[in-house]
């Protein structure tokens, strides 16, 4: 076994993704009232985090958590260096997060047709297809895409899903236009095992540099794989703060890692994130206190001195 | 792309390259290992509930749920299970029924029962009640020790070294574990080389497996890494085991590094028993469920039934009238 493999492997620098606002909060059954997602989103800013999901432009009909996203995407400071994409399913919802603001915006596809048709009443191909009027529409505006492929380890309706099927969707989305494709684990089956057979897969139809994971801590075993795939290269972690939003397809289990317990693997490896720990916990203990419930993240729960 | 010649198609799409011969994709398949790291292909799960799970739990358990817990455990696959402490109930009344415990278990066959012996008085009552395999504990932490045990790491050692010499008369396996590898409570940062001198102590003693505890559970996979590399320069790696806590959420990443290094011994606890004494309201041991479910699923065979530790699991959370810390217990959604 080589002692040394194990360090080289690692990146010196880690993006964070911060998802808790969007996919975190739209996860969570409270309605949470606008002035706290600002705060929420206020006190992120000011923690190092790189990148912050600000809010949705899905029709608030489907997503009622989201239904505040042109006030929510107003009502923020945002800091100098930080982005605060946003999600936009269509090009109507394009416009929408445009005349509101943002600077950038998230499309997302799945690796699964079962899940594409039950989440957003389409075929994967369907999808991609909307999802190019959008990419035109940005490329006119200068405004970049990210793009999400989600079920990538397993899906809640066909189980397992093909590593080569997940490679397809991530380059099709590339292809269009994406910046960077976030690989989602969305009901946290996978395990290193899967990571990295999906990851080998996926890194072969685009540049791992262009390539980030998703990871839902349903099973445990979250931090695992994100280990596994900054050993594979991948140097950006979506996360999300206190481990906000459940799973809608297992009940009562968690879903987001936190970025808590993500930040402190992360430094512990010697990697920088540019994350302060200590203000990232403050966030989570503020949104925790404001949901009335307690925090996913081990870290926050654990008040251990070292 | 009907006219791009052959090999510029194959360069641009590896899709297209499986395609024209499909014969390569099971080839390359072959050929790898995951991420280019080797793991074992078997790995031993030291079952650490019945002991440490349950010593770490405020209610006092009833020896018949003890009992029935460990039963339970004895029918999953688990080659070892750690069944109870024979310390002076005075330290720990959690385990003042260890005589009733080992003498009322029915022992499965090809199952390990160890337990704990802090000193050849616990060793001789062990024996009598049908013991056949015991551990000691040391620490690489001297405020840990002298707060644990009463007594400094070299004390200590001269009191493992009579129950070791008693034990090797006897025939009886000895197992070492070493405390606070990745921090200490008291002191914090704890050298690598001191857990690496204390391990190797044990070893030359005669424990024929040491387990090294990450007590507070503040390790991440760069301590995991270090931490080994200076321990496997005085012991070797097949006689080395890792006691991951899982207080800060870092335990199966910490296991996956560990693994990666050529340990192929893992502690864990059923249901993620046992809190933190040193973070209120923390969790402590990883959940053997989680590891399992881990290991399952990189292809690593263990002998573990995983569906039956989950029913072990809920059993004694029901017992207690608590939630399980195990993820994998808690999403019982379909497995893949």
């Amino acid at each position: 076994f080589s002692e040394n493999l194990q360090c080289q492997a690692l990146p010196e620098k880690v993006k964070i993704v911060e998802v808790g606002p969007r996919d975190g909060l739209q996860n969570e059954k409270t309605i949470v009232p606008t002035e706290t997602k600002i705060h929420l989103i206020d006190m992120l800013s000011v923690s190092g985090l790189p990148v912050i999901e600000a809010t949705s432009f899905v029709s608030p009909k489907w997503v009622p958590q989201m239904a505040d996203q042109v006030e929510v995407m107003k009502g923020i400071c945002r800091q100098p260096g930080v982005s605060y994409p946003v999600l936009t399913p269509n090009l109507k919802g394009f416009q929408a997060a445009v005349k509101a603001g943002a600077s950038e915006v998230a499309i997302f596809g799945a690796a699964s047709e079962l899940f594409s048709k039950k989440n957003i009443n389409c075929s994967v191909d369907e999808s991609l297809q909307r999802f190019d009027e959008v990419m035109k529409a940005a490329k006119e505006a200068g405004v970049p895409v990210r793009g999400y492929v989600s079920c990538v380890l397993g899906c809640p309706y066909e189980g397992k899903v093909a590593p080569e099927k997940v490679a397809h969707v991530a380059k099709s989305l590339y292809s269009m236009g994406c910046y960077e494709i976030s690989l989602g684990d969305t009901i946290g089956v996978g395990t290193p095992g899967s990571m990295s057979e999906m990851l080998e897969a996926v890194s072969r139809e685009v540049p791992v540099n262009a390539l980030a994971v998703h990871c839902h801590d349903t099973y445990g075993q979250a931090l695992a794989n994100i280990l596994v795939a900054l050993q594979m290269g991948i140097s950006v972690v979506d996360s999300s703060v206190a481990g906000l939003g459940g799973c809608p397809y297992a009940q009562g289990a968690s879903g987001n890692v936190a970025t808590e317990d993500v930040v402190y693997m992360l430094h512990g490896l010697g990697i920088q994130t540019g994350v302060d720990l200590s203000k990232l916990m403050d966030a989570g203990a503020f949104i925790c206190r404001s949901l009335n419930r307690k925090t996913n993240s081990k870290v926050s729960q654990a008040t251990c001195k070292l | 792309m009907g006219n791009v010649p052959t090999t510029v198609k194959h360069c641009l799409s590896y899709e297209q390259l499986i395609q024209d011969y499909p014969w390569l994709r099971r080839w390359l398949l072959q050929e790898k290992t995951i991420t280019g790291h080797e793991y074992p292909e078997f790995v031993k799960i030291v079952e650490v509930g019945p002991r440490d799970g349950l010593q770490n739990e405020k209610e006092i358990v009833p020896t018949g749920v003890k009992i029935q817990l460990i039963d339970m455990l004895s029918g999953t696959g688990l080659h070892v299970i750690e069944a109870t402490s024979f310390v002076s109930s005075k330290w720990v009344p959690q385990m003042a029924d260890h005589t009733e415990v080992l003498r009322g278990i029915q022992r499965a066959p090809h199952v390990q029962y160890p337990v704990l012996t802090p000193n050849l008085q616990g060793f001789q009552d062990a024996v009598a009640a049908g013991a056949t395999e015991v551990a000691v504990f040391g620490s690489a932490s001297e405020t840990f020790s002298k707060k644990n045990i009463n007594c400094s790491i070299d004390e200590s050692m001269l009191r493992f070294e009579e129950v070791i010499n008693t034990a090797k008369e006897q025939q009886i396996p000895v197992r070492g574990y070493v405390s606070c590898a990745l921090g200490c409570p008291h002191e914090g940062h704890i050298e690598p080389s001191k857990v690496a001198e204390v391990a190797k102590k044990l070893y030359e003693m005669g424990c024929y497996e040491i387990s090294l505890g990450d007590t507070i559970g503040v390790g991440t996979p760069g301590s995991m890494f270090k931490m080994l590399q200076c321990v496997m320069k005085e012991v070797p790696a097949d006689a080395l085991a890792v006691h991951c806590h899982d207080t800060y959420g870092q335990a199966l990443p910490n296991i996956l590094t560990a693994l990666q290094m050529g340990v192929c011994v893992v502690d864990s606890a059923v249901a993620g028993l046992g809190g933190c004494p040193y973070a209120q309201g923390s969790s402590g041991n990883v959940s053997t469920e989680d590891v399992l479910y881990m290991l399952h699923g990189m292809g690593i065979e263990t002998g573990v039934n995983l569906a039956k530790v989950v029913e072990a699991g809920d059993f004694i959370c029901n017992a207690l009238c608590r939630k399980t810390n195990s993820k994998v217990a808690k999403a019982r959604g379909r497995t893949l």
